[in-house]
């Protein structure tokens, strides 16, 4: 079995909150309560959950952009919970992410060709436009895509552009919050045969994080089912999607939309409270 | 509609673009001296070779009126440059820090926006001598709050974007993410406070010139032509209408223009320029 890329130890994060009372201790919102995973060199890793589970946050600390309340996050042998930012360039250069919002994502005021090339620039990687139109091709843009800004690019181009920026400082984990999640349903599918062809050509391993059991279901062989910031259940996607053990997985798996439950009018918040179907 | 050229963008973008030419115009020509004094047409009413009239001294109103645009145009350069140098680091600065030292500088901050400018400016007079050098950086310094507050929250919303979270996680420090990710996306801000603060600057340059704290005679200046006005209020009021129209004007017409850049910069219509 393949050495673990990734391993997260009973990792607790608390947010405080702004102080309501000067004589009260200020109000604590708990993220993370002990969550405690491992994802293997070469594997397909989701996180399913909810918004507001503590996915962001989960990734957030994975990627070394916040930091744990306590708990050890270990990154390819090195302990990087307390490491300070000077000695996290390996990191930088192996783990790059792909955001939600294809809007906020990338920076309005800088051409393309800059944005791809920005991670290669921070982390003094020769930035050559053969590099630029490299990673262009590779997601599929045209060469003189990088002469432009990023309004002129639709939500799945940009999400593509996104997605040559993490790549191209050769990383070895890609980690994807929600990426498709903005999308149209109709550009959704393209996007992740995209990642998922990209994951198997350069040998990544993936961590992909969604609210939607059946996205995860198309790219990830394992996933994570988080509920109130902790792992409710590990297994292989097939299993948990199959024979979900856990009674907050069955109503997520109970919850994905189908033709028959869209006829009869059934919403979404009704599905989850476990409203039989 | 077309969003680049709304109404107040054109009227204001009208109005300042006349006061510069004024401005301009008055480095080569001038009807007058402004300050040639010439005690045989002393008040003298408007007339064909004095279009506005002329004051207590015989000076011509409209070539005062002309020169003035210049100090009123050069205090307001001066005093928003004063206020965005401090101002945009200092605002960009709070964005980025964490809680505490960010609460300590914007409640320095809160501190001297609650000390009235016209009042730090006078002491400044009293203080380093009245003069335009000392109204203009004592103005600037007043204006540095207000620069500091809108950029602070223009800048938090930037930090808060996943391009700059993309930016950490490919190793940028925070000196460079200010430079090169927030600096950017704050320039539209920068400029409609920039605007806007040209106008209150424009109006405390009078106020000061007419309390005597600013422009030393005999550079004209609106707001001394206002003070020097005030003994002839009944019998000769056009002294006073004409450079207080001129103030308002070029107050308006700042406001104006900040408005429009504002419409014109809306950050929530940002993506479909």
């Amino acid at each position: 079995m393949p050495e673990p890329v990734i391993q997260v130890t009973d990792l607790v994060r608390d947010y405080p909150r702004p102080r309501t009372s000067l004589f009260r201790r200020a109000p604590v919102v708990h993220a993370l309560r002990g969550v405690s995973f491992e994802v293997r060199a070469g594997e397909r890793f989701g996180i399913v959950g909810e918004s507001g589970c503590g996915k962001s946050t989960l990734l957030r600390i994975l990627a070394a952009l916040d930091r744990a309340t306590s708990g050890q996050v270990v990154v390819d042998g090195t302990d990087i919970t307390n490491l300070p930012e000077r000695r996290l360039s390996f990191l930088r250069e192996n783990l790059q992410l792909v955001f939600q919002d294809p809007m906020s994502s990338l920076d309005p005021r800088m051409r393309v060709r800059d944005i791809i090339a920005e991670p290669l620039v921070v982390q003094g990687h020769p930035a050559s436009g053969d590099r630029v139109r490299e990673l262009l091709d590779a997601v599929g843009l045209p060469p003189n895509a990088g002469d432009r800004y990023p309004h002129q690019f639709s939500g799945g181009q940009r999400q593509r552009i996104s997605i040559a920026r993490a790549l191209a400082p050769r990383p070895k984990i890609l980690v994807a919050d929600e990426p498709v999640s903005a999308l149209d349903v109709s550009v959704r599918a393209q996007v992740l045969n995209l990642i998922s062809d990209l994951v198997d050509e350069l040998d990544l391993t993936l961590v992909f994080v969604s609210h939607d059991l059946s996205v995860v279901k198309h790219v990830c062989d394992r996933v994570a089912v988080m509920n109130a910031g902790q792992i409710v259940e590990t297994g292989t996607t097939g299993e948990v999607y199959a024979t979900p053990a856990h009674p907050y997985t069955r109503r997520l798996v109970a919850a994905i939309p189908t033709l028959a439950r869209a006829l009869t009018g059934t919403t979404t918040t009704d599905l989850l409270k476990g409203a039989p179907t | 509609m077309n969003r680049r050229l709304n109404p107040s963008l054109i009227v204001g973008g009208f109005i300042v673009g006349l006061i510069v030419l004024i401005a301009l115009l008055s480095f080569i020509w001038t009807p007058y001296d402004a300050t040639l004094v010439d005690s045989s047409i002393r008040l003298a009413k408007p007339s064909w070779s004095h279009w506005f009239g002329t004051d207590k001294f015989g000076r011509d109103i409209l070539s005062q009126l002309m020169v003035g645009a210049r100090t009123t145009l050069f205090v307001g350069l001066v005093a928003v440059g004063v206020a965005a140098v401090i101002g945009v680091p200092v605002g960009i600065l709070a964005a980025m820090t964490p809680r505490w030292p960010s609460e300590v500088i914007m409640r320095s901050n809160d501190l001297l926006l609650a000390f009235p400018a016209l009042l730090l400016a006078i002491m400044f007079g009293a203080v380093f001598g009245a003069s335009t050098l000392t109204a203009m950086i004592a103005i600037g310094i007043a204006t540095v709050p207000s620069f500091a507050r809108v950029i602070r929250s223009g800048a938090l919303q930037v930090m808060r974007t996943e391009y700059v979270l993309a930016a950490r996680a490919a190793g940028r420090r925070p000196v460079p993410i200010a430079v090169r990710h927030v600096l950017p996306n704050v320039v539209s801000l920068i400029t409609v406070q920039a605007s806007v603060s040209f106008a209150i600057a424009v109006l405390a340059e009078a106020a000061l010139s007419f309390l005597g704290y600013g422009t030393a005679p005999p550079t004209p200046s609106w707001g001394r032509m206002l003070q020097e006005s005030q003994e002839f209020l009944f019998s000769a009021p056009r002294l006073a209408v004409f450079p207080g129209l001129a103030i308002a004007v070029a107050v308006l017409g700042f406001n104006l223009l900040g408005d429009g850049l504002r419409d014109r910069f809306d950050p929530r219509l940002e993506d479909r320029r």
